[in-house]
């Protein structure tokens, strides 16, 4: 290096600056963008829930917690939440093990199995608007499926798959794994792919059988993809919106209302925002509540691996 | 044993598959129907085909107008997500800094935040800028809630490259911008692709929001549109599945050509190959 470069060479605090200053040109841009649009709506929204209001007038009827006892005491919510804790349960003890059992399948090397791997994760592709058209189609009575059903002799099996009380839950249910089974399925494998296979070889060498190895050997180092899966289906489930309002509305007579295609009926189309934007507080804690109890005891710490480190 | 068992599990694997498939040949063969074929026998090939369902809407200002405002949406906050995550996640890679944790925690935080909570501010906010029926309504606010993924997936990314790579150019005198913009970004085209395809399907796919920012028939997204002719031609099946099927084959066509894309930045980590 030419002495005079060294001589001129920045003093230490005035590099320190020029550090501090790099770092926020590339970082103030993104962080407004969320500032503004991310977080001061979130703030904002648990600020309007203090008030009873329209959305047009002025803030000025204070009513503290009031909108959040009348969430809890109308029987509409109370049963939104059920909803949303019933996806939850099914996805759990269903949709996932359904995945996980399809990416079991995948890796016992079937032939064509590339091209059913695309097959299956197509449909997290589609719009969950297009996806709920089409279904509500083929579900409607007489429907594709009430005439399969016919043909097949199996006509007692046939119901007002979106119009009775009971079964809409798990209409919906079906058409929600239909669409984000394939999506688990994908994480599995990738996490599957991390596994050394000499520790699986190694375990029938030792006489294990194959559900010995799988209970005892793939599924515990597939543990970290199992957590991230879950949590992930969990976070979804208390999302769940366009696939419902456009099937079903929540009805009928509000038996298949989420947390948010509630809050949505009642800002845009009963306009008490304030009322609405306690329902969307209850969603946001209840979001936040569950990744703080996911990340303390089960994933200890590593949210950041929500997406990244799995696989690894 | 070994073959019966190994049978069972090919015919379990396409009866899945099987299962995938029969909404979207419902749709698209439907497409090609009568809705009294429709009704009749739903199954099996048409008989006739029938192409008007089709060449209507293909035909119709609509559905084209339709196509663009997704498309125009989807490019704009595809464009303006995709350069601030990459510059918040260059910072986040590779530099020391205090609070830093801190705020990569605030960003993703956001994965929580379904813009369902902040739809009613976020409508407020869009209406005050006078934004309603504007593109940039629904795109600003999109871009936004997709800065958390498309972080998370750029910054191990970003990580990965070795130190030595950025002393090596900081010796032949290149600043943090110039190693950015001609060393970093260069080499991360795959990561940068995976990131920008998850974008536009996301955006492609949005329901909420354009449903709320939206309100003029001329400036409706796809699958607006989708839901609005489903309720106006409640009786005509074939021409909904129709539309349906035009509207969901650019996702489709975009899947079957960056399908690695998409699957490699849902599972990350495997980006690096």
């Amino acid at each position: 290096m030419p002495a005079g470069r060294a001589l001129s060479r920045p003093t230490r605090r005035s590099r320190d600056r020029r550090r501090w200053v790099t770092i926020a040109l590339f970082l103030l841009p993104a962080l407004v963008l969320y500032g503004l649009l991310v977080i001061a709506p979130v703030v904002q929204a648990i600020y309007y829930s203090g008030f009873d209001w329209n959305g047009l007038g002025s803030l000025d009827d204070f009513v503290g917690l009031e909108n959040f006892r009348r969430a809890f005491s109308d029987d509409v919510f109370v049963g939104a939440l059920k909803h949303n804790g019933f996806f939850i349960g099914l996805s759990l003890l269903l949709q996932l093990p359904f995945a996980l059992a399809m990416a079991l399948l995948l890796q016992a090397r079937l032939r064509g199995r590339a091209l059913l791997r695309i097959l299956y994760f197509a449909p997290f592709v589609l719009s969950e608007v297009v996806t709920a058209v089409i279904w509500t189609l083929m579900l409607q009575p007489d429907g594709l499926v009430d005439q399969s059903l016919d043909r097949a002799g199996l006509d007692p099996l046939i119901h007002q798959w979106l119009a009775e009380p009971g079964i809409v839950l798990w209409s919906l249910f079906v058409v929600i794994s239909w669409k984000y089974f394939g999506f688990h399925m994908i994480l599995y494998l990738a996490g599957l792919q991390q596994i050394p296979r000499e520790l699986e070889e190694a375990a029938m060498i030792d006489g294990a059988t194959r559900l010995q190895v799988l209970r005892y050997v793939t599924l515990p180092l597939l543990g970290p993809t199992i957590r991230i899966s879950a949590f992930l289906s969990v976070i979804g489930a208390l999302q769940l919106f366009d696939l419902i309002w456009v099937m079903t509305g929540g009805g009928p007579v509000n038996s298949s209302n989420t947390m948010a295609t509630y809050l949505i009926d009642w800002s845009f189309k009963r306009f008490q925002f304030g009322y609405a934007s306690a329902v969307a507080v209850i969603m946001l804690v209840i979001s936040l509540l569950f990744a703080l109890f996911w990340q303390r005891f089960v994933l200890r710490r590593d949210i950041d691996g929500a997406l990244t480190t799995m696989g690894r | 044993m070994k073959l019966v068992s190994r049978s069972l599990l090919y015919v379990v694997a396409w009866l899945v598959a099987a299962a995938i498939l029969v909404p979207v040949i419902y749709a698209v063969l439907g497409g090609f129907r009568t809705t009294g074929q429709i009704a009749g026998s739903p199954v099996g090939w048409p008989d006739p085909w029938v192409f008007t369902n089709y060449t209507e809407i293909l035909g119709s200002s609509t559905f084209w107008r339709q196509v663009f405002n997704s498309l125009l949406i989807a490019v704009v906050s595809t464009l303006l997500v995709v350069p601030l995550a990459a510059m918040a996640a260059f910072v986040f890679a590779r530099f020391a800094f205090r609070g830093r944790e801190l705020f990569y925690t605030v960003f993703t935080l956001g994965l929580l935040f379904p813009i369902a909570v902040a739809i009613l501010p976020l409508f407020i906010m869009v209406r005050n800028l006078g934004l309603l029926d504007n593109p940039l309504g629904v795109a600003l606010p999109q871009a936004a809630f997709g800065l958390p993924m498309t972080i998370i997936i750029l910054r191990p990314f970003f990580a990965s490259f070795p130190n030595e790579l950025q002393d090596a150019a900081a010796i032949d005198g290149c600043g943090p911008f110039r190693f950015f913009w001609q060393i970093l970004l260069p080499l991360s085209r795959p990561v940068l692709a995976t990131v920008s395809v998850l974008a536009v399907v996301g955006s492609w796919n949005a329901f909420l929001l354009p449903l709320v920012v939206l309100t003029d028939a001329d400036t409706w997204t796809l699958p607006l549109g989708v839901t609005n002719y489903s309720t106006q031609y409640t009786a005509d099946l074939a021409r909904i599945l129709a539309f349906a099927t035009l509207s969901m084959a650019p996702a489709l066509i975009l899947y079957a050509f960056a399908e690695r894309h998409i699957v490699a930045g849902l599972t990350s980590g495997a980006v690096k190959g």
